[in-house]
C-alpha cells in the first residue's frame, strides 16, 4: 500500500451544459486508489458516483482538475488515446450485462482480444481460460438468450478479465440479480481481486454488496463525503 | 486491423441473414438487370451484324423504285434491262462482280415430296457476290447460263425436304410444272435478316425469264465492289449511270434505289446499341436505388445497434475501427449482392438469349464494371452510416435502450 496509487484524482470537476442551465455534477473530487484495492462506491442518485466512474473508466473527461492513471495524465488524452488505454488496462462490467446478442459466450469474451489484434489460437485459449475462471467453460457456445442473468454477468466478467486488465470497473454488477446470484458474483469479484491482483472499482446501492469491498467511498452532492478504509480483510 | 474488421463484418452479416439478404436485394436486382440488358443487347447487335453481313460484304443492291416497297400511286418504275447489266459491267470501275436477279415462287416436287420455295433466276456471279459456295456438285457453266438450260442449284432447306439425306446431284425435280436437273447443293447459311436463306432454288436467269416471268426484265442487280475501291464512290457512279440510262431528268427523284449493305449494317447496329444503352441506363437507376436501400438499412442498423457500438467502444475499440466495421459490412453486402447479381444475370442471359434468337456473348468487361460499381456503391452509401456509428459517445450509446 506504500506504492504510488494506481488512480489519483485531484480537484476533479465536471460540468454538464453551459450558461444558466449548466449543472455541476462534480465539485472537486480528491481520491486515491491503491493498486490491488477493492473499492465500493456508494451514494444516492445524482451524487456524482456514475460521473466519477465514467471518468475513471476513461469514457469521459473531467471539466477541470487532474486524473492520473498509473502516473499518466488522462485529462489531456484524446478520444482514441483513451480508447487504447481502456483496451490495455481496463475491464468493464455493467448492470445490464451488455453482451452482444446472437453471439456465443466465447465470441463475446474474445471480442476485446480481437481489438487487440490477437490471433485465433490465442483468442480461443485466453477466451476459454477466462470462461473457466468464471465457471462457464461448458457453456462457451451458448448465446446470451440461452443463459440466465447470473451466467450472463459471469460471461461479462470473463470478457472484462480476458485481457488481464489492471483495473476492473463494475457499475452495479448485481443490480439485476437476486441475492443468491449477487453473492456468487461478489465472491467471484473478490477472488479476482485477492488472487488475480486486479484492482476492482464497483458502484453499488446495496450495503450488503459493498461489504465485500476493502474500501468504501461515499459520494454526496458531487463531493466525496467520507472514505471507509479496511472494511474487510 | 482490416482482418479484424472483416471478421466482425462477416459475423454481423451472418447473425442477421434475412436482413442482410433484404439489404442486398436492391443491388442483386440492379446488377442482374444491368448486366442482363447489356449482355442481351450486345447479343442483339452481334445478331444484326451477322444477318447483315450474310447479305454479302461491300455489296450494292440496285432496285427499281424508292425504298423497299414499290411505292403507292403513279406509274410503276420500270425494271432493269439486260443492257443495263452490260453497261454496269463495262462502264463502271471498281466492280468485282455483277449479278442480275429475278424472283419467283413455286412448289418443287421430287418423287413423293414437295416443298414450296423461292426461285431465283441469276448467273454464277450471284454466288461470287454472296461469297456462297456449293456444298456438293457445281455452279452454273457459262453455256448453261447462255442457253438458259433447265438446271438448278438448291439451298439446304430444299435439299433436306426433298431428298432427306440422299444425294441430290443429277436428280430431276419438277418446279412450277417444269422439269430441271439438280447440278449443285449450296452450303448452309442459316436464318438471315429476311428469313431462311437456305429455302431457295437457284436457276439460270434466262430459263426463269423464259418459263416463269415471260419477259427479259431484271428486277434486281447486285454489284459487288472491289475491295480496293471505296463503296460510296462506286455507289455514286452507279447512281449517275442509272439516272442517265433511265433518263431521269435533272432535279427529279431517282426511280431506282441503291442499298449499301454496310450502311444498313451500321444503321441497324447503331440503333441496337443506342437501345441497349437506354435500357441499361434504366437498369442502372435500379442499381442506384439499391445503393440507397443499403444506406437506409445501414442507418437503421446503426440506431438498432447503438448499444453494441457502445460496448465495442467501452472495451477499447477506437472510432476508426467502428467506422471500418460498418463500412466493411456495407462493402461486403454490396459485393455479395454484386456477385449474386452477376450470377443471376448469367443464368437469365443464357436462358433468354435463345428465346430472342440472339447469341449469348459473355462480356468480361461489363461484368467487371458492374461488380466494381456495386462495390463502389457499398463504399459511398456505407460511409455515412459508418461515420455516424463511429461518432457515437460510448456513455450515451451504452445507456441506449
Amino acid at each position: 500500500m506504500a506504492a504510488d496509487p494506481i488512480i489519483s484524482l485531484r480537484g476533479v470537476t465536471k460540468v454538464y451544459g453551459s450558461g444558466p442551465t449548466a449543472f455541476q455534477a462534480l465539485k472537486g473530487i480528491d481520491l486515491d486508489i491503491a493498486q490491488g484495492d477493492f473499492v465500493a462506491v456508494m451514494g444516492p442518485s445524482g451524487s456524482g458516483k456514475s460521473t466519477t466512474m465514467n471518468i475513471l473508466g476513461c469514457l469521459d473527461v473531467p471539466s477541470g482538475g487532474e486524473f492520473l492513471f498509473k502516473g499518466r495524465h488522462v485529462e489531456t488524452l484524446d478520444r482514441d488515446q483513451r480508447a487504447l488505454l481502456r483496451r490495455r488496462y481496463l475491464g468493464f462490467v455493467f448492470q445490464g450485462f451488455n453482451l452482444l446478442s446472437r453471439t456465443t459466450a466465447l465470441e463475446n469474451v474474445e471480442l476485446p482480444l480481437l481489438y487487440r489484434g490477437e490471433d485465433k489460437k490465442t483468442r480461443y485459449e485466453a477466451g476459454m481460460a477466462a470462461l473457466d475462471k468464471v465457471g462457464l467453460k461448458d457453456w462457451w457456445d451458448h448465446t446470451p438468450a440461452e443463459l440466465s442473468g447470473g451466467q450472463q454477468q459471469r460471461v461479462a466478467i470473463a470478457r472484462a478479465i480476458v485481457t488481464q486488465p489492471d483495473v476492473l470497473l463494475a457499475d452495479e454488477p448485481t443490480g439485476n440479480l437476486d441475492s443468491e446470484r449477487s453473492v456468487e458474483i461478489m465472491e467471484l469479484l473478490t477472488d479476482l481481486n485477492r488472487n488475480g491482483g486486479i484492482t476492482v472499482l464497483m458502484v453499488t446501492h446495496e450495503p450488503d454488496m459493498a461489504a465485500f469491498a476493502r474500501t468504501i467511498v461515499h459520494f454526496k452532492d458531487g463531493l466525496v463525503e467520507r472514505v471507509e478504509q479496511g472494511v474487510t480483510a | 486491423m482490416l482482418g479484424t474488421t472483416v471478421i466482425l463484418a462477416f459475423r454481423a452479416i451472418n447473425r442477421h441473414k434475412l436482413r442482410s439478404f433484404l439489404t442486398t436485394l436492391g443491388i442483386i436486382i440492379g446488377v442482374a438487370a444491368v448486366v442482363t440488358m447489356v449482355t442481351l443487347g450486345n447479343g442483339a447487335t452481334a445478331a444484326v451484324r451477322e444477318q447483315i453481313s450474310s447479305l454479302g460484304a461491300n455489296v450494292l443492291q440496285l432496285r427499281p423504285g424508292q425504298g423497299f416497297g414499290r411505292g403507292g400511286g403513279g406509274p410503276r418504275p420500270p425494271d432493269f434491262k439486260p443492257a443495263d447489266l452490260t453497261a454496269i459491267e463495262n462502264q463502271l470501275t471498281g466492280v468485282r462482280a455483277v449479278a442480275p436477279m429475278v424472283q419467283s415462287s413455286g412448289t418443287a416436287i421430287y418423287e413423293g415430296s414437295n416443298w414450296s420455295t423461292t426461285v431465283y433466276g441469276t448467273t454464277a456471279a450471284y454466288f461470287e457476290v454472296q461469297s456462297w459456295k456449293a456444298d456438293t456438285g457445281r455452279l452454273f457453266m457459262p453455256e448453261e447460263e447462255e442457253a438458259g438450260k433447265p438446271v438448278c442449284i438448291i439451298g439446304n432447306t430444299v435439299r433436306t425436304n426433298l431428298f432427306q439425306s440422299n444425294d441430290p446431284i443429277g436428280k430431276r425435280i419438277r418446279i412450277k410444272g417444269v422439269s430441271c436437273q439438280v447440278i449443285g447443293a449450296l452450303a448452309t447459311r442459316g436464318q438471315g435478316g429476311f428469313g431462311d436463306q437456305d429455302d431457295v432454288v437457284v436457276m439460270p436467269i434466262k430459263f426463269v425469264q423464259r418459263r416463269f416471268t415471260g419477259d427479259r426484265d431484271i428486277s434486281q442487280i447486285m454489284v459487288a465492289v472491289d475491295d480496293a475501291y471505296d463503296t460510296s464512290t462506286v455507289q455514286t457512279s452507279l447512281e449517275e449511270l442509272m439516272r442517265e440510262r433511265r433518263k431521269v431528268k435533272p432535279g427529279a427523284e431517282d426511280n431506282f434505289n441503291v442499298f449499301d449493305t454496310k450502311q444498313i449494317s451500321d444503321t441497324l447496329t447503331g440503333t441496337t446499341t443506342i437501345l441497349t444503352q437506354i435500357v441499361a441506363a434504366v437498369a442502372a437507376i435500379s442499381l442506384l436505388v439499391g445503393g440507397i436501400g443499403i444506406m437506409n438499412i445501414m442507418l437503421v442498423s446503426v440506431t438498432e445497434r447503438t448499444r453494441e457500438i457502445g460496448i465495442r467502444l467501452a472495451i477499447g475499440a477506437v472510432a476508426r475501427e467502428v467506422l471500418m466495421q460498418f463500412l466493411v459490412e456495407a462493402i461486403v453486402l454490396s459485393c455479395l449482392g454484386g456477385l449474386i447479381g452477376l450470377f443471376l444475370a448469367l443464368i437469365a442471359s443464357v436462358a433468354i438469349a435463345p428465346l430472342m434468337q440472339v447469341p449469348f456473348i459473355f462480356d468480361v468487361k461489363v461484368n467487371l464494371i458492374a461488380f466494381l460499381f456495386s462495390a463502389a456503391i457499398g463504399v459511398v452509401f456505407g460511409y455515412f452510416p459508418a461515420r455516424r456509428a463511429a461518432a457515437l459517445n460510448p456513455i450515451d450509446a451504452l445507456r441506449h435502450e
